[in-house]
């Protein structure tokens, strides 16, 4: 039972909060008038507690869904973890209402163990674990119809109660938008008085403009969250025809594509992956494409190389 | 709420990307080139992209006394329109709201919009199951909703979200009309060779495993793709393109449906 507020009441964001007189009386005035505890999430300070082995945290975001922000985080996920075998990585799927992870990660049907320290997420390879919502589910036909405020508790618990062990870089998989998913994970990581690499983002776009519309959005969220952003990886830029080998733009960028926007909102463009079947296939049958030699394994060297280079 | 709508759509997908605002964009206007009266509204808050699409950025929502009135896409007045989109003031604006401010404006837009009479009133929404889609399918009980469209593409990494979907049409009790199968093959421009970069046949199977009816198979066509942001419909300018045969398919088949009596 949640008393309601006093009348009067000056809003627990106010200066006076907790010191006026209608204050006087009501159950909250020790919470409002104390200033070291105004408005902090307790579960800020959990995920704080269960996050200081974990080195950076990047967040692979777009404003629009379908662009191959799963893929972008299976693709780096594997080919960093295959150039850097002595380094730990870690892959969060924040997509409550539609993971990808398991599936691209090739670990469907894999179920989580809970022990003392909290859930053990699923080991991938040996330097690589997967937490994803889907690992919680019966069947895949099963469906999430939550609205925000679980979806908000299931982050926090994913944030804070995971046992992640010592990881050298967290990768949050994240769904199409700029809503309560986005915002949870960057209230609960974000801490301004950490090194400044700790906590960055990628944004994922294709070459279109009905793309690059609402990826544009995405970076100003994350001007406004003051999440830095180390690039745009721009994903499906071209197709080669498996048959007579000649390229066509099959999402043509009328407007100038990922360049043209990276150039316009002043944020760095990573690099370009073609739009490859092979790549696809491999993604619905959980395979590791990384070790084979290949356009998008050459672009995946150049953009995992500038990753690097910014911690 | 909606009270001179004949039938109310709803398109939906589980994932983003495969193709919800064509797909509705492209059926509003194939309803509208059959003599309907159509309302199109967009529920994606955080990527409205159907202003794009019907190359109306930029337009301006006004108000009358009976509240807003939507953009009107020609002075015909038989494709009206609504979205966040007019109503931001820069295109590059972020809508940074939680799930209970995303519910008021869907509930604004069902309630305070004269929408006026209208034959079809196709809903376009985001991917998932959230607040939107719960929001929705709320207020769509107190109103006749025909039922809702599924978009899919044929692989496995979007057919696992779309079956999702497909649970939560079953839970919440709308009637599903069929699936459509988009970005389906690409016949390459040079030698025509058709290559399935998103694999094939998905969409299809899974309208077979779910009982629901396959609508119609859409390829990766650039010339449909070339039509977005302008208020051309696939029927009048690429009349033989396999995009035209389907959304005819669909129209007959919601005409079917409905019984609205066509004007032409």
């Amino acid at each position: 039972m949640q008393a309601p507020p006093p009348e009067h009441c000056p809003g627990v964001e106010s200066e006076q909060a907790g010191r006026v007189s209608a204050c006087a009386g009501c159950p909250n005035q020790s919470i409002c008038s104390d200033p070291t505890k105004k408005l902090e999430d307790p579960g800020k300070a959990l995920v704080a507690a269960a996050m200081k082995d974990v080195k950076h945290k990047l967040l692979i975001l777009s404003g629009k869904g379908g662009v191959g922000k799963s893929t972008v985080t299976t693709l780096l996920t594997r080919y960093l973890a295959r150039s850097c075998p002595d380094n730990n990585f870690g892959v969060l799927d924040i997509d409550i209402c539609g993971p990808s992870q398991p599936r691209l990660l090739g670990a469907l049907g894999e179920n989580v163990h809970q022990s003392g320290s909290g859930w053990s997420p699923v080991g991938i390879d040996d330097n690589v674990c997967l937490m994803s919502i889907g690992f919680l589910l019966s069947s895949v036909d099963d469906a999430i119809i939550w609205r925000g405020p679980k979806k908000n508790g299931m982050i926090r618990q994913f944030l804070s109660e995971v046992d992640w062990g010592n990881l050298d870089l967290l990768l949050l998989d994240t769904p199409p938008g700029t809503s309560d998913e986005h915002l949870s994970v960057c209230t609960y990581l974000r801490d301004d008085s950490a090194p400044k690499d700790s906590l960055s983002a990628i944004i994922v776009t294709t070459p279109q403009e009905v793309a690059l519309l609402d990826v544009r959005k995405e970076i100003n969220f994350c001007r406004k969250q003051r999440i830095p952003i180390l690039g745009v990886i721009e994903n499906m830029s071209s197709f080669r025809c498996g048959h007579c080998g000649n390229s066509s733009d099959i999402f043509p960028a009328k407007t100038g594509g990922a360049a043209a926007m990276c150039a316009e909102m002043e944020v760095p463009l990573l690099g370009s992956l073609p739009l490859d079947p092979r790549v696809t296939r491999a993604c619905d049958a959980g395979e590791d494409i990384t070790a084979m030699k290949s356009e998008t394994t050459d672009a995946l060297a150049a953009i995992c190389s500038k990753i690097m280079s910014s911690f | 709420m909606l009270d001179k709508v004949k039938n109310v759509i709803v398109v939906l997908s589980g994932k983003g990307g495969v193709g919800k605002s064509t797909v509705s964009t492209q059926l509003a206007l194939a309803l509208r080139a059959t003599g309907h009266k159509v309302g199109l509204l967009d529920i994606d808050l955080c990527g409205p992209s159907v202003p794009y699409l019907l190359g109306l950025e930029g337009r301006d929502i006004f108000q009358c006394d009976d509240g807003w009135v939507p953009i009107y896409t020609d002075e015909s007045k038989t494709l009206a329109v609504m979205s966040i989109g007019f109503l931001l003031k820069n295109r590059t604006d972020p809508v940074i709201w939680r799930g209970p401010k995303k519910t008021m404006m869907i509930k604004q837009f069902l309630s305070d919009v004269k929408w006026d009479e209208l034959d079809y009133l196709i809903i376009d929404t985001p991917p998932g199951t959230s607040d939107e889609h719960i929001t929705v399918m709320e207020c769509l009980r107190e109103v006749p909703c025909n039922g809702a469209i599924i978009v899919t593409t044929p692989q496995g990494v979007a057919l696992d979200d779309v079956r999702k979907e497909i649970t939560f049409c079953k839970k919440t009790g709308i009637k599903l009309l069929g699936i459509v199968e988009n970005m389906s093959g690409f016949v390459c421009p040079h030698c025509t060779e058709c290559t399935n970069i998103f694999s094939s046949n998905g969409g299809a199977e899974l309208a077979n495993l779910a009982q629901v009816p396959h609508l119609g198979t859409l390829p990766i066509d650039p010339r449909v793709g070339v039509l977005a942001g302008s208020t051309a419909s696939a029927l009048d300018e690429l009349p033989d393109s396999s995009t035209a045969q389907i959304l005819r398919g669909i129209v007959q088949h919601l005409d079917a449906l409905t019984a609205v009596p066509a004007i032409a």
